[in-house]
C-alpha cells in the first residue's frame, strides 16, 4: 500500500514552472530518496507534501487522507523536517518537544517519557533545560528531529536533514532515521549527499528542473548507466589518449595524476591495457576498475541543470 | 474539518505565542511603556478631568497592548525559519490567525484590566455597567489584536519593517478617537473622522460602561466593533493566504 501518494503535482511561481508534472508514490515501510540539483523542485515538492504550499494542480494522500482538502486530519501522521527549518530558539530543548508533541494531541505524561527517551537517544539528555539559542546547529538540527518524531509519525518527511552537519550529528540523524524506519515509520527524505541516498533508501526519484527524471531502486538506477564502469589507471610515464585505443574502451580522460578510462566490458579493457603498456614499455602504478555509482547515475540524469 | 482537532490548533498556536512573545523588547516598548507615556504627555501638568478621561485612557491602553503582540509574530517566525515548520504541524492559516489573534487578545484584556483594578483602587472611578465594561474589554481586545495580526500579513522577515508599519496605522488612530476631546464635544469633519475609527466605538463603550454619556447606543457601538473584526480577519486570511500560494 502507497502511504505517501502524489499526483501530477504542478507549482508555478509567475513566469517560473518550478514543479511540472510530478508524481510519487511511497509504498509503507520504505525509505524513500528524493534527490535533484539546487533549484530543480525538490523542495517546492515537499512543501506541497507537507501541506506548507498549496499546489495549482494536482493531488496529495497521506494515508489516503487529501492533506490539501484535510490538511488537520493528514498531518497528524506526519513528522517534518523542512529545509533550514529550526525550533523555537526562545524554548528549552524540552519545552519545544513537549509543545510540539502537544500539537500533537499527546497527554503531557506520555509526551513526557517520549521526549526523555528521545532526548537520549540523540545526545541531549544533559542540555534538555537549556535554551536551545545556545545551541550549536547540530545540536539544532537533532531537536528538530526530536521534534518531528516525538509522536511517532507513520510518515516522516526530511528536506536535507543532514545538510552543514558535523560527522557525529550527521550519524545520530542518520540512525534515528534508520530507527525509526525500523519502529513503523515510512520515510521521505531529500538530500545532496547521493552516497547517504545510497546507503539509506530502497527507491529514489531525482527530479530536474521540475520534472522526475527517474524512479527506481538505487541498484537498478546503477545498472541503467552500467556503460559508465571505468577502470583508473596510473603510468610511472607520462602518456597520450593514442595509448588508449584499444579494444573495450569507450573513452579517456585525465583525472588528476590518473586516467579515467571508461568501458562496457571492464575485464576486456583493463587485459587489453596492460598488453599495449608493455608492448609500449610503460610501467603501470595502479590499476582499479569501479562499479558504476548512483553519483554518476544522478550526474548524467541532471546533466545540463 | 474536525471543530476538536481546529480548537486544539488554535490553542497550542496561541500557548505558543504567549510563552515566546509577550517578554519580546517591542512588546513591552510598544504595548506597556508607550500607552503609559502618552497618558503621562497628555494629562501630567494639565488641569484634567481623571474620570472623565478615564474610559479614553482605557481605551488607548487596550487598543496598545492588544495590537502590539500580533505585528511581531509573523515576520519573527519568517526571520527565525520556525514558520515553515509551524506551517507544517497540525494547523492550518486560520488556526495561525485565530491563535494570533487571541494571544494578542488576552494580553490587551489583562494588562488592561489590571489597570482598570489599579485605577479603580487608588481613583475611586465610577462604575454604572460592568457587564458593558466586559462586553468592552473583550470586543476591544479582539478587535485590535485582529488589528495587529493584519499589520503582521505583508510578506516580511524583518519585524522591525512592521512594528514601523504598525505604528504609522496606530499612532494616527489615537488622535481621531475621542480620547482626548469627548466625542460628545466634536462636530463636523472631525466628527466624521472619528467615525471612521473602531477606537472610537471602544471608547464610547467605556464612557456607557463608567459614566452612562455615551454618544453611540452601545448596541451600535458593539456592532461595529464585530463587522470590524470580520473585516480585519478577512483581510489579514487573505493576504496570508496568497502568501501562501506564492510560497513566500
Amino acid at each position: 500500500m502507497d502511504i505517501i501518494e502524489a499526483h501530477h503535482l504542478r507549482k508555478a511561481f509567475g513566469q517560473v514552472l518550478a514543479v511540472d508534472d510530478v508524481s510519487i508514490s511511497v509504498a509503507e515501510g520504505e525509505i524513500f530518496g528524493f534527490l535533484g540539483p539546487n533549484g530543480a523542485g525538490k523542495t517546492t515538492t515537499i512543501r506541497m507534501l507537507t501541506g506548507v504550499l498549496s499546489p495549482d494542480a494536482g493531488t496529495v494522500r497521506i494515508r489516503g487522507v487529501d492533506i490539501h482538502k484535510n490538511p488537520l486530519e493528514a498531518k497528524y501522521f506526519m513528522g517534518v523536517i523542512p529545509e533550514n527549518g529550526t525550533v523555537y530558539s526562545d524554548l528549552t530543548a524540552e519545552q519545544n518537544i513537549l509543545w510540539t508533541g502537544k500539537a500533537y494531541g499527546m497527554d503531557r505524561a506520555s509526551c513526557k517519557k517520549r521526549a526523555d527517551e528521545i532526548l537520549a537517544r540523540l545526545g541531549l539528555d544533559g542540555r534538555r533545560h537549556d535554551v536551545v539559542r545556545t545551541f550549536s546547529k547540530g545540536m539544532r538540527q537533532r531537536i528538530s528531529i526530536a521534534c518531528a518524531i516525538v509522536h511517532s509519525p507513520k510518515v516522516l518527511i526530511l528536506d536535507e536533514p543532514t545538510t552543514g552537519l558535523d560527522v557525529y550529528s550527521r550519524r545520530l540523524v542518520i540512525d534515528t532515521v534508520r530507527q525509526m524506519n525500523r519502529e513503523g515509520s515510512t520515510v521521505l527524505l531529500t538530500t545532496h549527499n547521493i552516497e547517504e541516498a545510497n546507503t539509506l533508501c530502497s527507491n529514489i526519484s531525482i527530479i530536474n528542473q521540475g520534472k522526475i527524471v527517474a524512479t527506481e531502486s538505487p541498484e537498478k538506477l546503477k545498472k541503467t548507466f552500467d556503460t559508465s564502469r571505468y577502470i583508473e589507471i596510473a603510468f610511472e610515464q607520462q602518456v597520450g589518449p593514442g595509448i588508449f585505443a584499444v579494444e573495450g574502451v569507450i573513452r579517456a580522460e585525465p583525472w588528476g595524476d590518473k586516467w579515467r578510462v571508461y568501458s562496457g566490458n571492464p575485464d576486456r579493457a583493463v587485459k587489453e591495457l596492460v598488453a599495449a603498456a608493455g608492448r609500449a614499455n610503460l610501467t603501470i602504478v595502479s590499476i582499479a576498475t569501479s562499479n558504476p555509482t548512483l553519483e554518476e547515475a544522478f550526474v548524467q540524469l541532471t546533466a545540463g541543470a | 474539518m474536525d471543530p476538536r482537532l481546529f480548537a486544539r490548533s488554535v490553542a497550542i498556536v496561541a500557548e505558543k505565542n504567549m510563552r515566546i512573545y509577550y517578554f519580546k523588547g517591542p512588546v513591552v516598548v510598544f504595548g506597556l511603556l508607550f500607552p503609559l507615556l502618552m497618558f503621562l504627555t497628555f494629562f501630567i501638568g494639565r488641569s484634567l478631568d481623571l474620570v472623565l478621561f478615564f474610559p479614553g485612557f482605557l481605551g488607548m491602553m487596550l487598543f496598545f497592548t492588544s495590537s502590539s503582540v500580533g505585528p511581531l509574530i509573523t515576520p519573527w517566525e519568517k526571520r527565525d525559519k520556525t514558520y515553515e515548520r509551524l506551517l507544517s504541524l497540525p494547523v492550518v492559516l486560520d488556526s495561525l490567525i485565530v491563535g494570533d489573534v487571541l494571544a494578542g487578545a488576552a494580553f490587551g484584556a489583562g494588562i488592561t484590566s489590571i489597570v482598570w483594578v489599579a485605577s479603580s483602587a487608588l481613583l475611586h472611578l465610577p462604575l454604572r455597567d460592568p457587564v458593558l465594561l466586559a462586553v468592552g474589554i473583550v470586543l476591544g481586545a479582539v478587535t485590535f489584536a485582529a488589528l495587529g495580526t493584519l499589520l503582521a500579513s505583508p510578506t516580511t522577515d524583518n519585524p522591525s519593517n512592521i512594528m514601523m508599519l504598525s505604528s504609522l496605522v496606530r499612532l494616527p488612530l489615537i488622535f481621531i478617537s475621542g480620547i482626548f476631546i469627548p466625542l460628545s464635544q466634536l462636530t463636523g469633519w472631525m466628527w466624521a473622522a472619528t467615525s471612521l475609527s473602531p477606537l472610537t466605538y471602544l471608547v464610547d463603550l467605556f464612557h456607557a460602561a463608567f459614566l452612562g454619556d455615551e454618544v453611540h447606543s452601545p448596541w451600535l457601538d458593539s456592532l461595529v466593533l464585530i463587522i470590524v473584526i470580520l473585516i480585519f480577519w478577512l483581510c489579514a486570511r487573505a493576504i496570508q493566504q496568497r502568501n501562501l500560494i506564492k510560497g513566500i
